[in-house]
């Protein structure tokens, strides 16, 4: 049971965006930010990365929502998703993307962790400044949704159904479609 | 040295927001909400929140910030400020911002050890859902601002002193504001 008192029938941080719609505006633009929007990395290599923190801070919801939304970018291979989560550098991606991997780990543990090599193993496999500025925050924001959707209780689904269900209408577009009931439900409340 | 290549002179998390506006205006915003909005806590009591945490963290630039924001709410009181760093059940505070602290103290080593007698104990000495939601949140973001100003490597003046004046003008005018004026100034000298 949720430690507080939620909507019934919304599942991990969809619970927490009806009861604060406040907070969920800045979150989701900055979950459109970091993964939807326009990057040179593609939106399925920014949710491998989400999906990877999100697995190694123990969140089900999160790593289970993000993970079926990289297998739909990635041509529905939920394998990658799982080889990724079981060890990135055996997994089947770019040597880039397992640089970026390992600053994501680091970050996961602590901002302290990430030293001056790995920032140079993802330089030499040809990392851009914004591309690991972009992979820092995104693992930075998952230790903060982690915790948001794990520290309140949330309730979540333990079968992929919906959330493959709901997967193919966020990787079409984006982050931002709960802001528009979010949005409608404060209108109609002031009223 | 940074990690990345950022506007130079800009301390802590100035310098990644400068460098990245997109993912900037979600941040601002969201602390806005959380730290200054209209809230039953007061601006002090979640500035000690995320001082506490930020110092949980060890992230230097982060809890000096704060922790000159929360002096400057609560009358210039930076012995409290180091009173809650050192023991959250020593310091001279409401018993029900105590509660609150254990809770965020238990968010920032994971979502999942926030027990039900945590919760239990918040209300009972008078938190409502949303200050328990808002604790929570408050905690959880500041995991995401620490790694990121530390996961970065950002600049940070070494003398606390230093940010009495910048947590003053935090205080008064808010985090939105505050920090639009250094990035434009920023974005001019980049030009």
């Amino acid at each position: 049971m949720p430690h507080i008192r939620v909507p019934e029938g919304l599942p991990g941080i969809r619970g927490l965006f009806a009861f604060r719609p406040e907070t969920a505006i800045p979150l989701s633009e900055l979950a459109q930010v970091l993964l939807h929007d326009e990057g040179t990395l593609t939106p399925g290599e920014r949710e491998l990365i989400a999906t990877y923190v999100s697995s190694r801070n123990d969140c089900f919801y999160c790593q289970t929502a993000h993970g079926v939304i990289a297998a739909h970018h990635l041509g529905g291979n939920e394998g990658i998703v799982r080889e990724v989560k079981d060890d990135f550098e055996r997994a089947d991606v770019s040597d880039k993307l397992k640089a970026l991997l390992a600053i994501a780990a680091k970050v996961q543990r602590s901002g302290k962790e990430v030293q001056l090599e790995d920032i140079e193993r993802a330089r030499r496999e040809g990392a851009t400044d914004r591309e690991i500025h972009d992979t820092v925050l995104i693992a930075a924001a998952f230790c903060m949704y982690n915790r948001y959707v794990d520290g309140l209780a949330t309730w979540s689904p333990t079968d992929l159904g919906g959330f493959r269900e709901r997967a193919a209408g966020v990787a079409r577009q984006g982050y931002l479609g709960v802001l528009g009931y979010i949005k409608a439900a404060q209108r109609d409340g002031g009223r | 040295m940074p990690h990345i290549e950022l506007p130079v002179g800009l301390p802590g998390i100035l310098g990644p927001m400068a460098f990245r506006p997109e993912t900037a205006k979600p941040l601002n915003e969201l602390a806005e909400i959380l730290l200054r909005g209209p809230s039953s806590l007061s601006p002090g009591e979640r500035e000690l929140i995320a001082t506490y945490v930020s110092s949980r963290n060890d992230c230097f630039f982060c809890q000096t910030i704060h922790g000159a924001v929360a002096a400057y709410h609560l009358d210039g009181n930076e012995q409290l400020v180091l009173d809650v760093k050192e023991s959250t059940e020593r310091a001279p505070i409401s018993d029900k911002l105590k509660a609150l602290l254990a809770i965020a103290g238990a968010v920032q080593r994971g979502g999942k050890n926030v027990q039900p007698d945590d919760v239990e104990r918040a209300r009972r000495l008078g938190a409502t859902h949303l200050e328990i939601h808002d604790t929570v949140l408050i905690a959880a973001a500041f995991c995401m601002y620490n790694r990121y100003v530390d996961g970065l490597a950002t600049w940070a003046p070494g003398d606390p002193a230093a940010y009495r004046d910048p947590g003053a003008r935090l205080a008064r005018e808010g985090y939105i504001e505050s920090t639009s004026g250094v990035s434009a100034a920023a974005a001019r000298v980049a030009n």
